[in-house]
């Protein structure tokens, strides 16, 4: 690591992260732009899926489903992403509004007590009682933003806002307009501008999509990885650039844990072992594959600070058992039957096996 | 026009089968060349035919059916004894399924409105079905080109296209072709094109030896239209074909002594040719095979469609889901028009495909669900398009002798849904009955059987109503044979050769009801093996009930064959021995399955009598059983129980089998399970056996709160299933015996008159419903 005087940001913006493979499709890319893109819709597929070179995949995944998403983006419709957490749906949307439009950052993060402001404008009262409303005293949302340059406004958790906050979208989607009624304006979006907004389909008590505003939205489902091979691809990728800029101590990736976690996630999950002989029972947890990323890279910090720097059946086990348990009398029951029927039985396992008795 | 050719005048149309750009060129090239002669690959058994091609009411989709005359058969297929074999031995028809979107279908068409000769020129359909049932074991032996012969099995060697296609960059073949040649308009130089490429992929393939015996059939054809002084011949055949028939072919004397051979034996057994309807469904259905189509709807729309393929396909989506009740509006379709044209345009494609448009309908007509998804695919995609044949054309095997079977029977083929009551002791009821059996073990689902089977032995009740779709799953039946039980016979013995043990079991009851005495030899040695080897005694103990009642049935219907005794007998020893392993380690819900089974299996060994012994033998199993402490409370429960009912056991052991699962020492969750398991449905034990009632009684009072709480709910699903009467009296035992027992205690009588009129009104509603007081 070379010495770095400033504050070192802990997790950078896709754009800036991936500065030069953008710059590079960029220089590459002779086909034609939609107004307001920054690459070619064929660029920003190819930036989401790697070539195989010079740009690393961002996205391990069905092909079609990153083709559909960038073709909304380029018919200037909006896009809805929906998947059961952790299937990469923000890690999507973001790395799409960074090769779209350059610039990740404007985000709206969905929760119940998401006000209207945050989808509009506020007010800078002070300016409002100094002078009186004027376009100065007007505070923009990053929707609106997003609208004044010609940008990819993001949306996170979008059935999670108020159904009334949410319908403030429906001017925005089909008249492209924003309406300040109090200074007797509006702000017209430019071209380039579109929304990303994810949900999730797992939750419950969430606010259901109007029909007028899911008709605004094309909708892509992201699918949990189809196959161990893929997923462990993912879980590999993401915690290796996750140890970098995190620093943790560089510790040999141990292929065989990596696939061992995805493989114990993977039958909770189908409620079946990977060979479909056992039927198991499933937690009541999601067991995404982002949560399995975050088992690993624990397991490495375990490991390279406090055990041998490798990574052993020990370090992934109680990150695991807190993974899987949520609620401690069920999970708890569903969790020692697997170690008991499946981990037990299973050649090679024995370490992990008692491994994960002992973190019992 | 520059189509390659063999000689000056013969012009090569290699098509894609069911490929509408094919068929869009072939037309094309037809109507520019005007030929005096076309030539299409296909059976030429089916040259007079073609006339019918002419007529509107011959409407695509419909099948070349090629079928034998069952006499023909009989003599193929004699036996060196000199006897005729039971049951057919192979398939007995082949189809060739022409959609409008066919090439063939447009040349036929072509040939018949515009008076030009047009004879087929592959083996003959006799040929095709000798060679079917000789490799019918060799799964994907008899195949043919890129897309294949129709009704073959698809192709076993190097796929052709594949390979073009992973060259041009391609991962699927069909979307290649469709880009390169049925997306193309123009018209005949596309087949220049297709036999250069062919040609290319050819070089070095070894030719399967039965593609090269059709191929020199198809040489010799073309050979001798040119003899009879053709001068412009077009040929229309599988793209894989055509440079057989434009390279350096061998010598005509050569082609002739590879293909004699093989049309002697054909002519020995003709095969007949008739025109039968099909449908898109049955199109789909066949996406096994070479010739299977698997968006025929999407073909069907972009061949007839005048202009604006995409707009109109997805206005069609939007009605489909309209007609579902499900909200599209016109700016949905809008939407998803865009959609479909930016992702073709992003994947470089030439014209926006079918997979674009289905994109574009799951994510923005569907809003991403995939049930949505799945209906539109079914609806639309594959589509519910039925052909039709004129009533000249002459009709199929099946199809006659179902006409004479139902005339015969006073069946009418109606519409309307109607009930129909059989008393199977009169002939024609029980040939109504044997007759509706049939079709469904063919598939063809004239008749529910909405009579309960087992109960009521000489009546059946059904509803019948026939769709015009079951004449097209009636001509499919046909591969099975040419009569109605023939292939009932040959249906039964295929699917026996996969089936499980229990699903043997039914297939056996099935063929009975069905009277097919000539598929149960067949069948009773699939279940003897199947048992021998299989280790799943769930499928044993759920074969042995079927089989029983087949017995029965049997006897009714006046066929009591030996052998299905024999079998059962085999079974029911299997069983006996399998039943300790069976009843290990259970959990609640595998504990739940398997009781009903044995008390099933122990029905169906009583049933069969005395025989040998067997009745004793399985009840000394369960006898061992009683005393395992290891078995699930349900499981020990019934034991106890049957052994009781069986007089095996008295009182006294029942008794201390009961109290033994009722002591503190068994888990409150297994004793319930056991009372369950016990009382077996019915209360009747308990009214009249006092001893056993007061153990249970006893038991009940003993428990703490939590384990009441806990057993409750198992112990009011146990009572819940006694009849109302039996529940009052227990009640009244039950508190009778209380009240009883409080007299006993020296009380005051003049005390007790007063706290007596509120007892009564507590006691009074408990009486009705003991289980939740009791």
């Amino acid at each position: 690591m070379t010495v770095i005087t400033e504050a070192v940001i802990l997790r950078p913006h896709a754009e800036d992260l991936y500065a030069s493979e953008l710059a590079y499709l960029a220089e590459q890319d002779d086909r034609q732009r939609p107004p307001g893109w920054r690459l070619s819709p064929q660029a920003v597929v190819t930036y989401l899926l790697g070539d195989g070179d010079q740009v690393t995949p961002k996205y391990v995944g069905p092909r079609r489903l990153m083709e559909v998403a960038v073709a909304t983006l380029a018919t200037d419709r909006a896009l809805l992403l929906i998947g059961v957490p952790g299937t990469a749906k923000t890690w999507v949307s973001e790395h799409l509004a960074a090769a779209v439009s350059g610039d990740s950052t404007l985000l709206v993060q969905g929760t119940a007590g998401t006000p209207e402001e945050a989808m509009r404008y506020g007010w800078n009262y002070a300016q409002l009682l100094a002078h009186g409303p004027s376009e100065a005293a007007v505070v923009p949302s990053p929707v609106m933003r997003a609208m004044q340059r010609g940008s990819v406004a993001r949306i996170e958790e979008l059935t999670r806002i108020p159904s009334d906050v949410q319908d403030t979208l429906l001017t925005i989607l089909s008249e492209k307009t924003m309406p300040i009624p109090e200074l007797g304006t509006e702000v017209q979006a430019t071209k380039g501008f579109t929304v990303i907004a994810t949900a999730n389909d797992r939750d419950r008590g969430v606010n259901e999509l109007s029909s007028a505003l899911r008709r605004r939205f094309n909708t892509v489902v992201l699918p949990t990885p189809g196959t161990v091979e893929e997923e462990v691809e993912i879980v590999s990728r993401r915690v290796e650039s996750l140890g970098r800029s995190l620093e943790i101590p560089q510790a040999p990736q141990s292929a065989d844990e990596i696939r061992r976690v995805v493989t114990v996630f993977r039958e909770l999950r189908e409620g079946v072992t990977a060979d479909g002989r056992t039927k198991v029972k499933s937690p009541s947890g999601t067991l995404s594959t982002a949560e399995a990323i975050s088992v690993v890279t624990a397991g490495l910090a375990l490991a390279a600070h406090f055990g041998d720097g490798e990574l052993r059946p020990a370090d992934v086990a109680a990150g695991m058992r807190g993974a899987i348990v949520r609620d401690p009398a069920a999970d708890g029951q569903v969790w020692r039957e697997y170690l008991e029927t499946v981990v037990r039985e299973r050649d090679g396992w024995e370490g992990f096996y008692a491994a994960a008795r002992e973190s019992e | 026009m520059t189509t390659s050719s063999v000689v000056g005048q013969v012009h090569l149309l290699g098509v894609r089968h069911h490929g509408p750009g094919s068929a869009r060129s072939v037309r094309r090239a037809l109507e520019e060349l005007r030929p005096d002669l076309v030539l299409v690959e296909g059976p030429p058994e089916a040259d007079d035919l073609v006339a019918f091609a002419a007529q509107d009411d011959l409407v695509p989709p419909v099948a070349l059916l090629a079928y034998q005359e069952p006499k023909a058969v009989s003599k193929r297929t004699v036996t060196p004894d000199g006897t005729p074999p039971a049951e057919p031995d192979g398939p007995r028809a082949a189809f060739w399924p022409f959609a409008v979107f066919s090439p063939e279908w447009q040349a036929m068409r072509w040939a018949a409105r515009n008076d030009v000769p047009l004879r087929f020129i592959d083996l003959p359909a006799a040929a095709h079905l000798a060679h079917r049932a000789a490799s019918e074991d060799v799964p994907g032996a008899a195949d043919d080109g890129p897309g294949g012969a129709p009704d073959e099995p698809r192709p076993a060697r190097v796929d052709p296209l594949g390979a073009l296609a992973a060259a041009a960059g391609y991962g699927d073949a069909e979307r290649w072709w469709e880009d390169v040649m049925e997306h193309r308009e123009g018209g005949a130089a596309v087949f220049d094109a297709v036999e250069q490429a062919m040609t290319a992929v050819r070089e070095g393939e070894p030719t399967d030896p039965w593609d090269a015996l059709r191929e020199a059939h198809m040489r010799q054809s073309v050979r001798a239209a040119l003899a009879e002084g053709a001068q412009r011949i077009a040929v229309v055949c599988g793209a894989w074909h055509v440079p057989a028939l434009t390279g350096p072919s061998p010598a005509a004397t050569k082609d002739a002594a590879l293909v004699k051979p093989v049309l002697r034996e054909a002519a020995k057994a003709k095969a007949i040719l008739t025109w039968v309807p099909w449908s898109h469904r049955r199109l789909a259905a066949a996406s096994g095979y070479g010739a299977g189509v698997e968006s025929p709807g999407w073909y069907h729309h972009l061949f007839t469609v005048e202009d604006r393929p995409v707009e109109r396909w997805l206005v069609n989506v939007a009605q489909a889901l309209r007609a579902e009740d499900l909200p599209v509006s016109s700016a949905h379709v809008i939407e998803a028009v865009r959609l479909a044209e930016t992702l073709a345009a992003l994947r470089g494609r030439p014209a926006t495909g079918l997979e674009e448009a289905s994109e574009a309908v799951r994510a923005v007509l569907c809003d991403g669900d995939e049930v949505r998804h799945a209906l539109v695919r079914d609806r639309v995609e594959v589509g519910d398009r039925l052909g039709s044949v004129p009533d000249g054309v002459p009709t199929g095997p099946l199809e006659r002798d179902l006409a004479a079977t139902a005339k015969r029977l006073r069946l009418p083929r109606e519409a309307l849904a109607r009930d129909l009551d059989l008393d199977l002791r009169k002939p024609t009821d029980l040939g109504r009955s044997a007759l509706l059996h049939r079709l469904d073990l063919l598939g063809v689902q004239w008749g529910e059987l909405t009579g309960t089977r087992g109960k009521g032995t000489f009546r059946e009740s059904w509803k019948v109503a026939w769709d015009p779709r079951l004449a097209v799953d009636l001509v499919a039946a046909g591969t099975h044979g040419s009569t109605i039980e023939q292939a009932a016979s040959g249906a039964v013995l295929a699917a026996a050769r996969t089936g499980g043990l229990a699903g043997l079991a039914a297939l056996v009851e099935r063929s009975l009801l069905a009277e097919l005495p000539g598929a149960l030899p067949g069948l009773l040695d699939a279940v003897a093996d199947r048992a021998a080897v299989g280790s799943d005694t769930d499928a044993l103990f759920e074969a042995i009930p079927a089989l029983a009642r087949s017995l029965r049935y049997g006897d009714v219907r006046g066929t009591a064959p030996g052998a299905l005794r024999q079998v059962l007998l085999g079974l029911v020893a299997r069983a006996r021995t399998a039943l300790p392993g069976a009843v290990t380690t259970l959990d609640d819900d595998a504990a739940a399955i398997l009781v009903p089974r044995l008390r099933e299996v122990t029905a169906a060994v009583t049933l069969l009598g005395a025989e040998a012994g067997l009745r004793e033998d399985w009840l000394a199993a369960l006898e061992r059983l009683a005393d395992r402490d290891d078995l699930h409370g349900l499981v020990a429960g019934w034991v106890t129980r049957t052994l009781r009912d069986e007089r095996l056991a008295d009182v006294e052991t029942t008794s201390v089998r009961l109290s033994r699962y009722l002591s503190r020492g068994t888990p409150a969750r297994t004793a319930a399970a056991f009372v369950e398991g016990f009382a077996g449905g019915s209360g009747l034990v308990l009214v009249h056996d006092t001893v056993l009632l007061r153990l249970i009684d006893e038991w009940l009072v003993s428990l703490g709160e939590d384990l009441f709480v806990e057993v409750l709910p198992l112990l009011r699903r146990t009572f819940a299933q006694f009849e109302g009467a039996e529940r009052r009296v227990i009640g009244e035992q039950v508190a009778g015996r209380r009240l009883h027992v409080a007299d006993v205690v020296p009380l005051d009588p003049q005390l007790v008159a007063h706290v007596l009129p509120v007892l009564a009104t507590i006691l009074t509603p408990t009486i009705s419903c003991p289980q939740e007081t009791s």
